[in-house]
């Protein structure tokens, strides 16, 4: 047994209204430069969609993610590592800028510089790669934002596997949710295994996924490797970039960007403490659906005093032990069992869960579509959300959905039941398995949601590796080379190139 | 006059521009890895690239380690296999010619997409085009060698670069010599390509010296870096 602890973290898809704060806050913070204009290193998809980047969840297409193979063992799916180095010079899977979209911006100045005309002046697109007219723009980071475009195109999406099509289409107008996504800071990385640099790693402390920016090579490979798209090529760089889990505010004890920005209170930091020496046995699962079981089984009770007694032997510090006891992403995943991981059937053991939502439930029931068991609806009588949504979270083993959703109603149920008519309704906590208190509970972290509840960070003990003085006076965080904060000047080996976009904006 | 200038660019340049090659990549690995890459555009287009990128570069690694060999094996060790200097010259134009056609169809295409296409044109640096078509200059040099050595097929001629070369890297002064009296041509591709290796560090080209063989030797996939290993402040 070899105990590390990472920073994991859970979204309550319930509770998603899809405003988007989350993507543009870590937008604005990670993305706002030249080369990642198009990368999003969170980004909000409605579904039922194909998403960001086109399609990212057919494995078919991109090869992303592990592969079993014959022998038991897992490779990544873009191949053995001769094959990833024989691809190296033009990489089959790797998708175009035009799979997630060709940023744009917008002549602004012309609105204020516009001589008299005729007509009212616009402000019309420009490519932020050629700083070119962009006649149409035919793509977005959210072009299915609330079900847009036809569903014919949208109903390609992966998750609607073994649901009926002609079945589906009847939910078109009921059946909607978003998804936030973000790098899944994995266990079994698949970006890390498929870098033949060595540039990209998992860090022991707190498990955040990083690409050392000075030793990428542009290789590209991590792109195709990770099965959620979730690394970027930036092609101003050179370099891939990736979500970087807000390390910088994690070692604080501060949560996440995009997490602190939640207007909707979804999303939940907390430790979870793991068994490394069992990632790999987990990861090569044979039967896809059992896969979500077996991450659990990585896991390890913070309670559990041989744990403990292990995970101080192993060097992690007290206050994380302290902090898992606390961890909400524990209790929701392990204690309640009603948040999921994204696509386990991946095999990269992702560490952002989900709370899978309510919405298409509640509307059914609304609609009377479906049967009643008692004072909740019978989540089981409606196969094909629960179908999508066990596609979605646990390669398409629906009972823990099922029991997750019903724990959920539950939790409504008993509340209505105390608050409304003042009664207690022990049965109802019975029937989902669970006791009044742990209703209670649930109810506090998921529906109050206080920031201490859903953010319980332990500061990054940097005083065990590093000797603070020599920190002192130095440059801190900074992107590229040392100090220079990103900022390349003209050197012996040539300039940054220039911005293909000038601002103020030329009008022809 | 003639024998200053051959003197100057066989004898005293190959040095410049070795040194300029080995310092300059050392400085730019040590200061400037945030600029250390491989550039590629794939990201903003791929057509042209797969077939471009895959020919170009599997030719010109064969016509790269096919000089390696050629010209920095003793001749002594061909001799010593029986190889004659004729059959040797053969193989090489044999070898480096089909290599050469690869690398040709390649670099065609990829000059044609950095050129005409908008997206890769607009975000190619001077330094990127300027390299590649120093490259595609070179290649075509390359090739019409082929047809003055058609010219003299008993490997003398070549011997004379395998001597030139050696004695450049053995520090022979007099190195220049074998090579004052060849073809203009290959004055040329020998120019041009120990200019290539002046222009090296200040180009994309640092690349090749990370191909990233390394991983062939990764054990296992997983990669975690502790903070515990760096020494403790000690």
């Amino acid at each position: 047994m070899k105990i590390r602890a990472q920073i994991a973290m859970v979204l309550n898809l319930d509770k998603c209204i899809g405003c988007h704060t989350c993507s543009i806050t870590c937008k604005n913070v990670w993305t706002s430069r030249e080369g990642v204009e198009y990368a999003w290193f969170n980004n909000v998809e409605t579904k039922p969609g194909i998403g960001y980047p086109k399609d990212w969840e057919n494995q078919k297409k991109w090869n992303g993610g592990w592969t079993r193979k014959a022998d038991g063992s897992i490779e990544p799916k873009i191949g053995a590592k001769w094959r990833v180095l024989a691809n190296i010079f033009a990489n089959p899977d790797l998708p175009e800028i035009d799979d997630y979209y060709e940023p744009f911006t917008f002549d602004y100045e012309h609105l204020q510089k516009a001589p008299e005309l005729e007509a009212f002046p616009t402000a019309r697109p420009r490519s932020l790669i050629t700083g070119e007219r962009m006649e149409k723009i035919e793509g977005g980071p959210n072009w299915e934002e609330i079900l847009g475009g036809e569903f014919s195109k949208r109903s390609a999406d992966y998750n609607f596997e073994g649901v009926q099509k002609q079945m589906y289409g009847e939910f078109e107008n009921t059946f909607m949710m978003y998804l936030p996504r973000l790098c899944e800071h994995c266990l079994n990385p698949a970006c890390v295994a498929s870098c033949p640099s060595g540039a990209i790693y998992k860090r022991e402390e707190d498990g955040v996924v990083l690409i050392d920016q000075d030793k990428c090579r542009g290789w590209r490979m991590c792109v195709s490797g990770c099965p959620y798209k979730k690394i970027y090529y930036n092609w101003s760089s050179g370099k891939s970039e990736k979500c970087i889990l807000c390390y910088p505010r994690l070692e604080a004890g501060q949560p996440t960007v995009c997490s602190e920005t939640c207007v909707g209170r979804i999303r939940y930091l907390g430790v979870i403490l793991y068994d490394a020496d069992r990632i790999e046995a987990a990861a090569s699962e044979k039967d896809e659906k059992k896969l979500y079981q077996a991450q659990l089984k990585v896991f390890l009770d913070p309670n559990d005093p041989a744990v403990i007694a292990q995970a101080r032997a192993d060097g992690v510090p007290d206050a994380w032990l302290e902090a898992a006891k606390r961890s909400p992403v524990w209790k929701m995943a392990m204690d309640w069992k009603i948040a999921f991981p994204l696509h386990p059937e991946y095999r990269t053991l992702p560490m952002v869960w989900y709370v899978p939502p309510l919405s298409p439930i509640q509307s059914a029931a609304e609609a009377g579509k479906m049967g009643m068991d008692g004072a909740m609806p019978d989540v089981r009588s409606l196969r094909i959300p629960l179908r999508y949504l066990a596609n979605l979270l646990t390669a398409g083993d629906e009972r823990p959905v099922a029991l997750g959703l019903e724990r959920m109603l539950a939790m409504r149920a008993y509340m209505r039941s105390k608050t409304i008519d003042g009664v207690i309704d022990e049965k109802i906590a019975a029937q989902v398995g669970m006791t009044p208190a742990e209703i209670e509970e649930m109810y506090q972290i998921m529906a109050i949601a206080n920031y201490e509840d859903r953010f319980v960070i332990p500061t990054a003990h940097r005083e065990s590796s590093e000797d603070a003085l020599e920190l002192r006076g130095s440059c801190g965080f900074s992107f590229g080379n040392g100090c220079s904060g990103g900022e390349t000047p003209v050197n012996l080996f040539g300039g940054p190139k220039k911005p293909s976009v000038k601002t103020p904006m030329e009008v022809e | 006059m003639a024998d200053y200038v051959n003197h100057l660019l066989f004898g005293w340049y190959p040095y410049l521009c070795l040194t300029v090659f080995l310092l300059g990549s050392w400085v730019r690995f040590d200061r400037e890895q945030y600029t250390w890459r491989s550039g590629s555009s794939q990201l903003l287009r791929r057509k042209q690239l797969m077939w471009g990128s895959n020919l170009f570069h599997v030719g010109i690694l064969v016509i790269f380690l096919g000089h390696c060999v050629g010209l920095l094996t003793p001749i002594a060790i061909f001799d010593a296999l029986g190889i004659s200097h004729s059959f040797k010259q053969m193989l090489a134009i044999v070898v480096g010619g089909t290599a050469g056609l690869m690398c040709l169809v390649g670099i065609v295409l990829l000059t044609h997409r950095r050129l005409t296409d908008p997206r890769i044109r607009a975000t190619s640096s001077f330094s990127d085009i300027a390299i590649l078509l120093i490259l595609f200059a070179q290649l075509l040099l390359g090739l019409s060698t082929i047809f003055v050595s058609l010219g003299h097929l008993d490997g003398h001629e070549m011997v004379k670069f395998m001597n030139w070369a050696q004695g450049v890297l053995t520090l022979q002064t007099d190195a220049w010599l074998n090579v004052s009296d060849v073809s203009p041509i290959f004055k040329l591709h020998l120019v041009l390509g120990m200019t290539i290796f002046l222009l090296f560090p200040f180009t994309r080209l640092v690349h090749i010296w990370s191909a990233p063989v390394w991983y062939f030797g990764r054990q296992g996939y997983q990669i975690v870096r502790s903070r515990k290993t760096l020494p403790a402040g000690e």
